[in-house]
């Protein structure tokens, strides 16, 4: 089990100064925060405020420029590999190949990881009594409706029990109910310890993390639970604490 | 604020096609890379081909074998080893070593001087004078025995010989190869397969990536037609194809003096003609392909492939396998060219040419038949 | 009685054996702000493209600015202003020259339909030689927007325009839909966000091809069959659990920091349920236990019906 690693007794996730250019362009700007085990963060922000560069960075896809990252107790910049082993992704656009069947991808992203045939089955086979997953595991993914796809990916990106699982805006144009199932296995993921990092555009899916951050131009403009912003913005929810950060001091993002 | 117009006057059909023809004509020019790639490949494959074929001769190893060894085949051993671009290998006697020494590669040009040959020139006889080259790699085998030619014509002259007849007659053989290429039958192919890639590709992955993009929707839903899309897609590209066999054209006339013997308008308008063709088929090809990728290898596969191997551009027609003879007759670019190769170097005209012109002629209507039945105004 | 700008009436339309139309039924009238609210594979997009008449109804018809969207697809098509989503534009074209294109198109040009767009032109303006391709999503957004309207149509039609933009930008484009209303241009809009759903005229609910409901937004929630309540308590994941172990438990979603539960009970009163409640969950654990009586919203009913349809009263 990857969880007696060495490394998951620590934070889950901790970023110092963590900095990213592209020539003069700074995309992220020096973010510092620390992520517990088994927490649900919430990892928020306008659209090119840095989040995807930030996320790269943290999944061992995109060197630093400056600054230190590490995830799972590993350091992202040199120690890329062992992050990339201990970690799980998914997001709206990339979760699973839409032309195999549900068991075939759950064979080969096992696989991927390198979990053996037998532990595949039994641990497929849990997860799909979770799921109650009624359609047939030979049927295509692609023809699977939305909701389905979704929670099928996530317990997929789970199945080799990473340390810390990345969800990019994991239930874009999903209905309201399956959202909500959604969240509860993301409950359930923590609950047992797997640290959940998820950027969302529903900031009504922002309040049911532990804690948040809020990226605004590359720097970490809030940083705390979605009881504490609420209350430093004075406001009534989180959807006005946005506003307030990204509308405030930014007159015309071009 | 009233925002319902109070008339509305229907788009003039030519207003509306001009200003897509606008936006199509931009997209096309800040394309940098594929423009450069357009305008640059066919120059540079005429060069790199053309000098290919122009292969500078360093040093053409000649063997003289002469049985009879005299003044007269000294001189020509001499005219030989002070041209600059022979080296003179050892003289021979007989000619059994020849062969052997060709198949080694050890021989390029080999001048065979029949027995008997000053006698034969004091009694005022015609002897005979063989020139073998190693046709091996036909384009030298060519060049060279032209040089070797040159060289032994020179000769002759210079024992007196009467300039109007020919009294040693080289008969020039060449070894290993019957079929002679050159630059000037590889023009003609090079601009139909230009033309093919500007037309059927280039409109298909045009027309592919309006549909990718989403645009192509917004596109429907507005007074735009389906046919004034396609031309106003259509005809930048023409232009562009034009352009390119222009371009092609003038580099083989000033770089290789590639012969335009007949009508260069009929020349254009044949491969306007065939132009036209390839855009009929690049536009089926986008409405029976759902993405760009697809457009691409189907235009592929289906244009620029036949007609590279199937329209005697590189295997000539007459040695292929019967079955893909009769392929080939589908091939449009075989019938261009034909077309173009009779006009370049035959100087044939019209009253020549009418049969492939129809061919094409035929083929146009039927694609374009074709491409406009499957346009629809609709999505599904 | 004026007549409606657009009239559906039994619209199916199937791709295979699926049926992303079913019998789809409503009417959007003069000036009105429309939403069509639903999650991904509702039928909306079906819905535009027959509206739009890239799609011919299997059966069932439809009628746009009183024109038969099979009949006289061309009337239509010059009087509607599209967005479909993803923002159809020329990435390689500037902000002004995509104007002017889709001007020209339509036989006009970007100095007649100023006046219209002004509003949000003058948010993109400052970028109006900067490539389509270099824009941000919210600016993006806005341009495709001015591209819809530049030659003044008489309808607009957006289908999820605020797909993938964050919370700010969703905003903006929402005040700018309020200020064109304003100026008597019926809209449909499509979403799947709820919360935009409340800012229109009416709405209709759609889920797997089928109208759920059609009102106006505040009155969508007096569809809720019974009292809904909101109820605060830690440690969430434990209170969410308890409440839907609940014996009487109708419902149980969370939203945000609360639970939205209704009791099966009817007439169930706040008072009672709190006593209840705290005695139940509290010495299960659950500690700073708050029950309010709340007003349902466009999602407590959407989720309603979709667990029991026919249940909601009509």
């Amino acid at each position: 089990m990857n969880r007696s690693d060495a490394g998951s007794t620590g934070p889950a996730i901790v970023a110092h100064e963590l900095t990213r250019r592209f020539g003069d362009f700074t995309a992220v700007d020096a973010i510092s925060f620390t992520v517990q085990s088994g927490e649900v963060f919430g990892f928020l922000g306008a659209n090119g405020a840095g989040k995807t560069t930030a996320i790269r960075m943290f999944t061992g896809l995109l060197a630093p420029t400056s600054g230190s990252a590490s995830v799972a107790g590993f350091d992202v910049a040199t120690e890329s590999d062992r992050v990339r082993e201990r970690i799980g992704y998914m997001s709206q656009r990339f979760s699973l190949y839409e032309d195999l069947t549900v068991r075939e991808n759950i064979r080969l992203y096992g696989g991927i990881y390198g979990l053996d045939a037998a532990t595949i089955r039994e641990r497929s086979d849990v997860m799909l009594a979770e799921l109650d997953f009624t359609p047939s595991v030979t049927s295509l993914v692609r023809s699977l409706p939305l909701g389905w796809k979704q929670k099928l990916a996530f317990s997929v990106a789970l199945l080799h029990q990473p340390v810390v699982v990345f969800l990019d805006e994991p239930t874009g144009g999903v209905d309201p109910i399956t959202r909500r199932q959604f969240w509860e296995m993301i409950y359930r993921a923590a609950a047992r310890g797997t640290t959940v990092f998820v950027t969302t555009h529903y900031l009504d899916e922002a309040e049911y993390c532990d804690r948040l951050s809020i990226m605004v131009d590359g720097r970490l403009a809030a940083l705390g639970t979605p009881a504490a912003l609420k209350r430093e913005y004075d406001v009534p929810s989180l959807d006005d604490v946005f506003v307030r950060l990204v509308r405030g001091p930014v007159a015309d993002a071009g | 604020m009233n925002t319902t117009p109070t008339h509305r006057t229907a788009p003039s059909s030519w207003r509306t096609l001009g200003a897509f023809m606008g936006k199509e004509v931009r997209h096309l020019l800040r394309d940098r890379q594929t423009l450069l790639i357009l305008l640059l490949l066919p120059l540079a494959q005429l060069l790199l081909f053309g000098f290919a074929v122009r292969t500078d001769i360093r040093a053409v190893r000649v063997l003289v074998v002469a049985p009879e060894p005299d003044a007269t085949t000294s001189a020509l051993q001499d005219r030989f080893a002070h041209s600059g671009r022979f080296e003179l290998l050892p003289t021979t006697s007989s000619i059994d070593s020849l062969d052997v020494l060709m198949r080694r590669g050890m021989v390029d040009v080999a001048v065979v001087l029949e027995p008997g040959l000053a006698s034969a020139l004091r009694s005022g006889g015609t002897p005979q004078v063989l020139v073998v080259a190693d046709g091996s790699d036909p384009n030298t085998g060519t060049t060279m025995r032209t040089y070797a030619t040159a060289v032994v014509r020179d000769w002759q002259q210079s024992l007196g010989a009467a300039p109007a007849s020919a009294r040693i007659e080289p008969r020039l053989r060449m070894r290993f190869n019957p079929t002679l290429e050159s630059v000037n039958l590889f023009v003609p192919g090079l601009i139909a397969l230009i033309l093919t890639m500007v037309t059927s590709l280039m409109t298909a992955i045009s027309l592919a990536r309006e549909k990718e993009r989403g645009t192509f929707e917004l596109l429907l839903v507005s007074p735009l037609r389906p046919w004034q899309i396609i031309v106003g897609k259509v005809l930048p590209y023409l232009g562009l194809a034009m352009a390119n066999v222009i371009t092609v054209l003038l580099a083989a006339r000033m770089v290789f003096d590639v012969p335009m013997r007949g009508s260069a308008v009929l020349l254009l308008s044949s491969a306007t003609l065939f132009s036209l063709v390839g855009l009929a088929l690049g536009v089926l090809i986008a409405a029976v392909t759902s993405s760009q990728l697809a457009a691409m290898l189907a235009a592929l596969g289906g244009t620029m492939l036949p007609n590279v191997m199937l329209s005697g551009l590189i295997f000539p027609v007459a040695s292929m396998p019967a079955p893909m003879q009769v392929v080939s007759h589908l091939v449009p670019a075989r019938w261009f060219i034909e077309i173009a190769r009779g006009i370049m170097l035959k100087g044939s005209g019209l009253e020549l040419l009418w049969p492939p012109l129809t061919i094409l002629a035929a083929m146009l209507l039927v694609l374009l038949t074709l491409a406009i039945r499957r346009t629809s105004p609709r999505l599904a | 009685m004026t007549a409606p700008v657009v009239s559906v009436r039994g619209v199916s339309k199937r791709f295979g054996s699926t049926t992303a139309l079913d019998a789809v039924s409503f009417e959007v009238a003069p000036g009105e702000l429309f939403g069509i609210v639903g999650p991904d594979g509702a039928g909306k997009t079906t819905l535009f493209h027959v509206l739009t008449t890239l799609r011919v109804p299997d059966s069932g018809s439809a009628s746009v600015l009183g024109f038969d969207v099979v009949r006289d697809l061309w009337s239509i098509r010059s009087r509607v202003g599209y967005m479909p989503g993803r923002f159809a534009l020329y990435a390689d074209l500037s902000v002004e020259e995509n104007l002017g294109f889709f001007a020209s198109v339509f036989g006009t040009t970007i100095a007649d339909g100023l006046e219209l767009i002004q509003p949000i032109y003058q948010q993109i303006e400052p970028f109006r030689d900067r490539k389509a391709g270099a824009l941000s999503g919210g600016m993006k957004q806005k341009l495709a927007l001015c591209c819809a309207l530049v030659h003044r149509p008489e309808l607009l039609l957006l289908d999820e325009p605020t797909t993938g933009v964050d919370a700010v930008s969703r905003r903006e484009f929402w005040e700018l839909l309020a200020t064109l209303r304003e100026s008597g241009l019926p809209i449909i809009a499509a979403t799947p966000y709820m919360d935009e759903a409340a800012r229109c005229d009416r709405i209709a609910l759609m889920q797997d091809g089928r109208v759920l409901a059609i009102d106006e937004p505040a009155a969508v929630g007096t569809r809720f069959p019974r009292p809904l309540f909101a109820v605060r308590g830690k440690p969430r994941a434990l209170l969410l659990e308890r409440l839907r172990a609940y014996p009487h438990m109708a419902s149980a979603y969370p939203f945000g920091e609360t639970v939205h539960f209704s009791d099966r009970r009817a007439d169930m009163r706040v008072e009672q349920l709190r006593q209840e409640l705290l005695v139940t969950l509290g010495t299960d654990g659950v500690s700073d236990l708050l029950v309010e009586r709340i007003e349902p919203g466009i999602e407590d009913v959407f989720m309603e019906l979709m667990a029991a349809p026919t249940a909601v009263a009509a």
